[in-house]
């Protein structure tokens, strides 16, 4: 099958400007400023999580005993909590513990989800019947109660919560795909495959699998935001990750409440990381839609 | 529309099963016997074989899974949920001493979001990327990344540091004392319900705004109609089906959103009970509470898509 076709290659040439990856970003960000302003957000904590170590002005485990709950200053920036642990490294360091779990937890869910929705929709018959109504079974717990069940089931430790936050986020990404492969199998390149012979694994793996790579795309972002958000639930109600690991949620829970007339500072900035976080994972999440749903694309 | 209803009724009974076996089986797979907990402690060298094994029957673990589990269905179909482990009182007692308030506080969410986002979805979507749309878009975009336990925290921070006031300890029912109620839920209501606002009003937006592309906008406002007109008479008709939906399932899962509200201003409503019930490891309670959970979720689903039907005629012939 290697013959040329000279005439082909010259219809191909391209019509469009071919856009250099800057020129991409450069264009994103003067078409969505809120999605580059997310996307900052993003950076910036990805940047804080990965130098936490060489960022943090002290060691966010070790107690001093002789400042508890000093006020926020030129030493102590975001302040001492009840044991004169220091908020802000504390802070920085919870920011490895939020991203890992929401990119592992969202990434496990979404791709199991997108897989099993791409199998459904090309399979069709008794067996996307089935996977439906376990999706639909799935889906009738709410996703913090599930999380609540399983965390309780394996108890507190980092790899447990990323199982409990990333088993609900299955049937929600399985239905999106699901829905965006069953057009993608329609087309006649889909067919065509098939009438070659090609296996259905290939088919599903290099016809389907890259053609709904945008939804996927679309729910992976929209659920990072969310497993924050449920990590942080998760161990504010003291099921997700256990003291004395720098947490967000695990710093607003029980001490920060209890604590909170006298030292305001040790429930106020571990909750403003978590709000900025989701902030940033919505808004970045928001314009990608935008830009890779051909739909709104289009209509725009 | 008979056949439509039946059909989707049907469909309802194998999700149940499921939902039902899927409670049971995660309560199982929990390590720790129930009956070495009743006890009294985890160290199974303390307790006597004899005993163990009497509490095991008068559980009904010594049967087979396969008939426990029948037996658990058979509990369930006549609302009986056993006993929970920590009070020693019926589960569906408990229960239903919890649900008023956490009825009240998702009713009073649901009122106060649809009241809020619906006029502020519209206005977001007829002003489309000017600055009312950007303040719109982010303040709803913030009310979802805001965690509600913590706007929560700073709303009981600032009442206690400036008006003195602490979260109240009983519930009093609105028909016995509706200003003592009020006081009691009103900031419950409004950390729950901007949530809820933020949710709905990225839903109306987004809805109005593809329709807001229709030919038949565009025909009214040939017709020369008042923007207010085109809005409301006909947008916002249209619109209505996929916002009706998500304010349906968010009130379904409201409940589970409760847990943390509920926590935060130590209310005894379900969300709280949930929490207090696995702290407990109280498996019937648990098994109960999320199984009844699922169950409503499935029947507002299934009322949701009825109303769909019913307003939208083209539903029922896919």
């Amino acid at each position: 099958m290697s013959v040329q076709y000279p005439l082909e290659r010259t219809a191909v040439a391209p019509l469009v400007p071919q856009l250099t990856w800057g020129d991409e970003v450069w264009s994103f960000i003067r078409k969505k400023p809120l999605g580059a302003t997310g996307a900052l957000i993003i950076a910036v904590m990805i940047f804080v999580a990965l130098f936490a170590q060489v960022l943090a002005p002290y060691d966010p485990y070790a107690p001093d005993y002789a400042s508890p709950f000093a006020r926020p200053s030129a030493s102590h920036w975001f302040g001492t909590d009840e044991f004169g642990r220091d908020v802000m490294s504390r802070v920085m360091f919870g920011a490895r513990i939020a991203l890992f779990v929401g990119f592992v937890a969202s990434f496990v869910g979404c791709t199991v989800g997108a897989l099993l929705g791409v199998i459904s929709a090309y399979s069709g018959g008794k067996v996307d019947l089935f996977l439906e109504r376990v999706m639909d079974i799935l889906l009738a717990f709410p996703l913090l109660i599930l999380a609540l069940a399983i965390a309780s089931i394996l108890g507190p430790a980092v790899r447990f919560v990323v199982v409990a936050i990333s088993v609900p986020i299955i049937p929600r990404a399985a239905r999106v795909v699901r829905a965006a492969a069953l057009a993608v199998k329609e087309n006649q390149y889909v067919e065509a495959a098939g009438s070659l012979g090609a296996s259905r694994r290939r088919v599903i793996l290099q016809h389907i699998l890259p053609n709904v790579a945008a939804p996927y795309i679309i729910m992976l972002t929209a659920q990072l935001g969310s497993a924050i958000l449920t990590e942080a639930a998760l161990s504010y109600l003291g099921l997700g990750t256990a003291e004395p690991t720098p947490s967000w949620g695990l710093m607003l829970s029980g001490s920060a409440a209890s604590y909170a007339e006298k030292a305001p500072w040790i429930a106020l900035f571990p909750g403003i990381a978590i709000s900025l976080a989701v902030f940033g994972f919505n808004l970045f999440g928001d314009s990608l839609r935008d830009v890779l749903d051909p739909k709104l694309r289009k209509k725009a | 529309m008979r056949t439509y209803i039946l059909k989707r009724l049907f469909l309802i009974v194998p999700t149940l099963l499921g939902v039902a076996a899927v409670v049971f089986v995660i309560m199982r797979v929990i390590p720790g016997d129930v009956a070495l907990l009743i006890l009294g402690g985890d160290q199974a060298g303390h307790i006597d074989k004899a005993q163990l094994a009497a509490m095991h029957k008068q559980l009904g673990l010594d049967q087979p899974l396969i008939n426990q589990f029948g037996a658990w269905l058979w509990g369930v179909a006549r609302f009986d949920f056993g006993t929970s482990l920590w009070t020693g009182r019926p589960v569906i007692e408990e229960l239903l001493g919890r649900l008023p308030l956490s009825l009240e506080l998702a009713i009073l969410a649901t009122i106060v979001s649809v009241v809020l986002a619906i006029p502020m979805g519209m206005l977001a979507a007829a002003r489309q990327d000017t600055w009312i749309d950007y303040v719109i878009r982010v303040v709803s975009i913030g009310g979802l990344a805001i965690p509600s336990f913590w706007v929560g925290i700073l709303i009981i921070l600032l009442l206690v540091i400036y008006f003195g006031w602490g979260p109240p300890l009983e519930f009093t029912s609105p028909f016995s004392n509706p200003w003592a109620n009020f006081q009691q839920m009103v900031w419950p209501v409004v950390t729950v319900g901007y949530r809820y606002a933020a949710v709905t009003t990225r839903m109306t937006r987004s809805t109005v705004l593809e329709v807001m592309r229709d030919d038949y906008i565009r025909t009214a406002w040939a017709k020369g109609l008042r923007e207010r007109t085109v809005l409301i008479r006909h947008a916002l008709k249209n619109a209505m089906l996929p916002v009706i939906t998500l304010v349906g399932t968010e009130f379904a899962f409201l409940i589970g959103g409760l847990v943390v509200t509920e926590t935060v201003f130590t209310l005894n409503g379900v969300g709280r009970f949930v929490v207090d019930a696995v702290a407990h490891r109280d498996y019937p309670v648990v098994q109960a509470l999320v199984f009844l959970i699922a169950l409503g979720f499935v029947v507002v689903n299934l009322l949701i898509d009825l109303t769909y039907a019913w307003l939208d005629p083209r539903i029922r012939y896919r």
